[in-house]
C-alpha cells in the first residue's frame, strides 16, 4: 500500500512537472504574431478574475463576509497596489466578520 | 561585493518579500490539504513529498481523491493533466517573459514552481522577469506549502477555525492585487476584467459549463474570452509595458 501511493505521487508529480516545463522549453523565442501575443497578455487577468469570482464568496463560511473581502480587496488593490496589504485586509475583514 | 550581486540580492528579497504573504496563504490551504491526505491514508513524509513535488492545490487534491478511489495511474496522470491545464496557458505566456540571453536551465527550474499566486507575481513584474525573484519568492512559498500539508496531517486541528475561515480569502486577495491595479490606467484590461467577473458568474448557471469541473471552467473562460480580447483589442508592445509598469 505504501509503495503504490509513492508510485501515484511520482505519476503526478511528473504530470504537474511536464505541464509546467513543456511550454517554457519550447517556446524559445519571443512571439511575434500579435494576435498570440495579445492572448497572453489578456491570460492572467482572466484566469485570475475568473479563480477569484465567485469562488471567494464561498471560501468563508458566510457569504457576506465574502462578499464584504472581495470588496475591501477591490478597494485596496486599486488604492494601495500592495500585495501583501490587499490579502491582509481580506483576512482580516472575514476575521471581523465572524466577531459580529 | 559588485554592483551586479547588489542588485541581484535586492531582487532576491524582493521575490521573499513578495512571496512571504503567498506562502502565508499556503500554509492555511496545504494545512486543510494534510487532512484530506491523513483521511486518504498517507503519512506525513508521503504528505510532504505528495506537495513538495506537486505544488498545486486542485491538482493534489484530485490526486488525493484518485488515491482513495484506488484508481489505475493512467487515469490518475488523465485526472492531473485536466486539473492542471491552466498551468499549460500560464507558462505559454510566461514564456515571453524572460530575457533572450537567459541561460535554458531557469526555465527548467522556474517551471518546477508555476502556481497560480507565483505566475501572478511572476507575471507582473516590471520587464523581463528574473529568475533571482522567482528563487526568493520559491524560498518563502514552497517551504510553507510543504509544511502547512506536514503539520496538517500532523495535527489536523490545531489551528481554531476562526483563523483557517480568515486565511482562506488571502489567496484570493492576491489575485486581485495583481488584476486590479492596471486597471487604473488601461480601459481594455478593465472591461476584461468585467467580463471575466459577469461570465464567471454566469458560467455557474449556464448549461454544459455549469456541469463542467472548476478546472475546465477556468479554461474555457480563459480561451474564450482571452481569444476575444485579442481579437477585438490586439495590444502593441509599448502599451503592455505600460500597463505592467504603471
Amino acid at each position: 500500500m505504501n509503495k503504490s501511493i509513492y508510485a501515484y505521487i511520482l505519476v503526478m508529480a511528473a504530470v504537474s512537472y511536464l505541464i509546467r516545463v513543456f511550454p517554457l522549453a519550447v517556446i524559445r523565442k519571443p512571439i511575434t504574431n500579435k494576435y498570440i501575443k495579445s492572448f497572453l497578455y489578456y491570460i492572467p487577468y482572466v484566469t485570475l478574475t475568473v479563480m477569484t469570482f465567485p469562488a471567494i464568496i464561498y471560501a468563508t463560511d458566510s457569504k457576506i463576509s465574502g462578499i464584504a473581502s472581495l470588496a475591501i480587496g477591490i478597494l485596496l488593490a486599486f488604492f494601495t497596489r500592495n500585495l501583501f496589504a490587499v490579502a491582509l485586509g481580506c483576512c482580516l475583514t472575514v476575521l471581523l466578520f465572524s466577531f459580529i | 561585493m559588485n554592483e551586479k550581486t547588489i542588485v541581484k540580492r535586492k531582487v532576491f528579497l524582493k521575490g521573499m518579500k513578495d512571496g512571504a504573504p503567498i506562502g502565508l496563504g499556503y500554509f492555511a490551504v496545504s494545512f486543510s490539504i494534510g487532512i484530506t491526505a491523513k483521511n486518504t491514508g498517507l503519512n506525513l513524509l508521503q504528505g510532504f513529498f505528495l506537495s513538495l513535488l506537486n505544488n498545486a492545490s486542485a491538482g493534489e487534491v484530485a490526486g488525493l481523491s484518485s488515491i482513495a478511489a484506488k484508481t489505475s495511474l493512467i487515469t490518475l496522470a488523465v485526472v492531473m493533466l485536466v486539473t492542471n491545464a491552466r498551468y499549460l496557458l500560464m507558462s505559454c505566456a510566461l514564456s515571453q517573459k524572460f530575457a533572450p540571453d537567459m541561460p535554458f536551465y531557469h526555465r527548467l527550474l522556474i517551471a518546477f514552481d508555476i502556481t497560480d499566486e507565483i505566475f501572478g507575481i511572476g507575471i507582473s513584474y516590471p520587464g523581463y522577469l528574473e529568475p533571482t525573484y522567482m528563487y526568493g519568492a520559491f524560498l518563502t512559498t514552497i517551504p510553507m506549502w510543504a509544511a502547512g500539508t506536514v503539520l496538517g496531517i500532523a495535527v489536523g486541528n490545531i489551528l481554531p477555525q476562526v483563523i483557517v475561515n480568515a486565511l482562506s480569502v488571502a489567496i484570493y486577495g492576491m489575485f486581485l492585487a495583481v488584476v486590479i491595479p492596471p486597471c487604473r490606467k488601461n480601459k481594455v484590461i478593465t472591461g476584461v476584467v468585467i467580463t471575466s467577473f459577469v461570465l464567471s458568474y454566469a458560467s455557474k448557471y449556464i448549461p454544459l459549463i455549469s456541469k463542467a469541473s472548476e478546472s475546465i471552467r477556468v479554461i474555457i473562460l480563459t480561451v474564450l474570452i482571452s481569444g476575444f480580447a485579442a481579437v477585438l483589442f490586439p495590444v502593441n508592445d509599448s502599451e503592455r509595458e505600460e500597463a505592467v509598469n504603471e
